[in-house]
């Protein structure tokens, strides 16, 4: 080896000297930098993915009756006990004025939903069931089979409640328990198209039928569960929020709007809380590898005593033996750094795909910068592991040093 | 010649007034040297006798700044190094004071040549490259093929020969050595003894520990110890 820094090549021939020690402390701070990169791509591709399906319907509002109400127990002056705050749903008459606000904006859409039991065959399962008006069920909902529901013994339903129970078009599902009265018999005409999380409507296991049929079993005409806005331009989300809050919580709270965005940055904030957590364990491996470091130094320091004393004695500065050790450190660091970038770049792939179920955000910026991050976290605690050790052996009494054996 | 300090002309290149050293152990302490004064022109070969644990190591120490005293003043060149910290003695050492050992004392991981480089590089702070070392090894019957060995492989007397090259590859003025010849038979410490003879008439001032008279004999002068007292 060429090249004028002896104290390098010292650094660099003690390491060989001492392969399996070496190779040991290396293997340490892999693992370190693989944990710390691994649970930080992890995170990030988990809030990607989260982020994207949450964009998705990041045009729908949902507006809900305020919960609690701030109409103590005074009922409003007109005795209109309808637009009280004291029930839980949202009346027909807020729903006008709901829809003569934002249907300029987008399709406007009432829902009553409930949460039953319901018989196929022999088969007891709970299920939520939904009531829309049939004529807009075709604007928001698509099917991949049969046809939208025409009569109110007619539903459609969502893809995993048909592959759970084994319904196709035609089969009969009874809502209602037989045990505690009469059921409702409905016949599946159409399959849902696979939506995923949402927050307007979770069809997938869902049962969708007219609000006839719905208002049919459970009563309660014109008291809507939610109503939802699918607006035409995401970017009216906070002027139709603002106006509906406005002109219908004019005297008291009646509703709320909840709009995506406002839960995507909930999601996001909890899964950086998660992130950072589970890093901050993964880090505890790499506070195991700076002990197995500072170990290896020390024991590095111990042996080479007498060298020490040599060096000095024919004229090696202090520092010159503080980095001697610091180069021993850093180029152990540096190789676990450098082998640790690879192993996360493989294995974090591999726990994405198995954690995240996806890596079509693996190599986004926000994700791949983990791997630097961690090299970068790697390769400062092994130096600074290093840098106690150093600092002994420099310090270290030359005659002392001499009379080792 | 690089790394010299330069001496007035009557002043002494090394003087040692009251020079006491003291280590402190559990036990109690250990004077090791006891108000020692002397002083060394330039040019002079002195030859240090005495019994074992007399003393002479821990005066060569003192000598070598490898260590301070504990009371009394140490001057090289009129300098008093008292008054030096540990950076300016180290480059003392490096430049200007040429160590050799009973033991050799080569760095086990550098090869025979890295090991009489190692000094040269940390004064120039770059390589060699008019073959100075290479002469220098030639000129103490190490050839090439040998240089390349790393210490352990070569004998003692091919290793004092190394180690010789190393002290003088700064072309130090003054050239410590304790007991250079007590790891040889006698044939080889002949050897070196020529060596270290021809060195000092080329002009370095040498102080060599000794305990056999014989070699003694080839200094101009003699000091003997006596628990840590000059007789
Ligand atoms: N580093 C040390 N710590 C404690 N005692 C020491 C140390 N070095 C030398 N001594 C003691 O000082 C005395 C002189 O030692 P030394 O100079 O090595 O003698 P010599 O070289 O003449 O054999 C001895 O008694 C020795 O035990
Ligand atoms: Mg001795």
């Amino acid at each position: 080896m060429k090249g004028k820094d002896i104290i390098f090549r010292l650094a660099v021939r003690s390491i060989r000297l001492h392969f399996l020690r070496s190779t040991l402390a290396v293997l340490g701070i892999v693992i370190g930098v693989v944990a710390i990169a691994t649970m930080g791509m992890m995170g990030a591709n988990m809030t990607l993915s989260v982020t994207e399906q949450l964009s998705e319907m990041g045009n729908i509002l949902v507006v809900k009756e305020s919960g609690g109400g701030g109409g103590g127990g005074m009922p409003g002056p007109g005795g209109g006990g309808g637009s009280g705050s004291d029930e839980d749903y949202i009346p027909e008459d807020q729903f006008r004025d709901i829809e003569r606000i934002a249907s300029k904006y987008g399709t406007v859409y009432a829902l009553y939903s409930e949460s039953d039991t319901i018989e196929v065959g022999d088969e007891t399962r709970r299920a939520s069931i939904y009531g829309l008006d049939e004529s807009v069920i075709p604007d928001i909902l698509t099917l991949t089979d049969g046809a939208y529901p025409k009569s109110t013994s007619s539903v459609i339903i969502g893809p995993s409640l048909a592959e759970r129970l084994d319904l196709t078009l035609g089969s009969k599902i009874d809502i209602g328990d037989s045990d505690e009265g009469p059921t409702t018999t409905v016949r599946v005409v159409g399959i849902i198209e696979e939506r995923g999380m949402s927050m307007d409507l979770n069809t997938d296991s869902a049962i969708i039928g007219s609000e006839k049929l719905f208002t049919g079993i459970y009563g309660g005409e014109g008291e809507y569960g939610q109503v939802n806005i699918v607006l035409d331009d995401i970017n009216d989300a906070e002027t139709v929020s603002t106006e509906i809050t406005d002109q219908l919580n004019k005297k008291e709270e009646q509703v709320t709007v909840q709009d995506s965005s406002r839960m995507l940055e909930s999601i996001t904030e909890t899964l950086g809380t998660m992130t950072t957590f589970v890093m901050a364990i993964a880090g505890i491996s790499l506070l195991v590898a700076a002990v197995s470091i500072f170990n290896v130094m020390m024991m590095s320091v111990t042996e080479r005593i007498r060298e020490i004393g040599i060096l000095r004695s024919i004229g090696t500065q202090k520092n010159e033996v503080r980095k001697m050790f610091i180069y021993e450190s850093a180029i152990l660091g540096g190789l676990g750094a450098v082998i640790g970038a690879v192993a996360s770049l493989t294995i974090g792939w591999v726990v994405v795909l198995a954690m995240v179920g996806s890596t079509e955000y693996f190599l986004a910026p926000a994700s791949v910068m983990y791997v630097p991050f961690a090299m970068a976290i790697g390769f400062v605690t092994c130096v600074l592991s290093g840098v106690y050790p150093a600092w002994s052996a420099s310090n270290l009494d030359p005659i002392e040093a001499l009379r080792a054996e | 010649m690089s790394g010299e300090v330069k001496g007035m002309n009557d002043q002494p290149l090394i003087e040692l007034r009251d020079v006491t050293k003291v280590y402190p152990l559990k036990s109690g302490d250990v004077v090791a040297l006891d108000k020692v004064s002397l002083s060394i022109q330039g040019g002079d070969f002195v030859a240090i006798m005495g019994p074992s644990g007399s003393g002479k190591s821990t005066l060569l120490n003192q000598l070598g700044c490898l260590d301070r005293p504990t009371s009394g003043d140490l001057l090289i060149a009129g300098r008093n190094t008292r008054e030096m910290d540990d950076h300016e003695l180290t480059g003392l050492r490096l430049n200007t004071i040429g160590y050799i050992f009973q033991k050799f004392n080569l760095i086990p991981l550098l090869s025979a040549y890295e090991n009489v480089e190692y000094p040269y590089l940390m004064k120039h702070r770059k390589e060699d490259d008019t073959g100075h070392i290479s002469s220098l090894l030639a000129m103490m019957g190490i050839d090439r093929s040998l240089a390349a060995h790393k210490p352990p492989e070569l004998s003692g007397g091919q290793q004092q020969r190394v180690a010789i090259a190393r002290a003088l590859v700064n072309d130090p003025q003054i050239l410590l050595c304790d007991e250079p010849t007590g790891n040889l038979d006698s044939v080889t410490g002949g050897q070196i003894m020529e060596m270290i003879d021809t060195l000092n008439k080329q002009g370095r001032t040498v102080l060599m520990v000794t305990h056999d008279p014989t070699i003694a004999e080839c200094a101009k002068r003699t000091i003997v110890i006596r628990d840590g007292r000059i007789t």
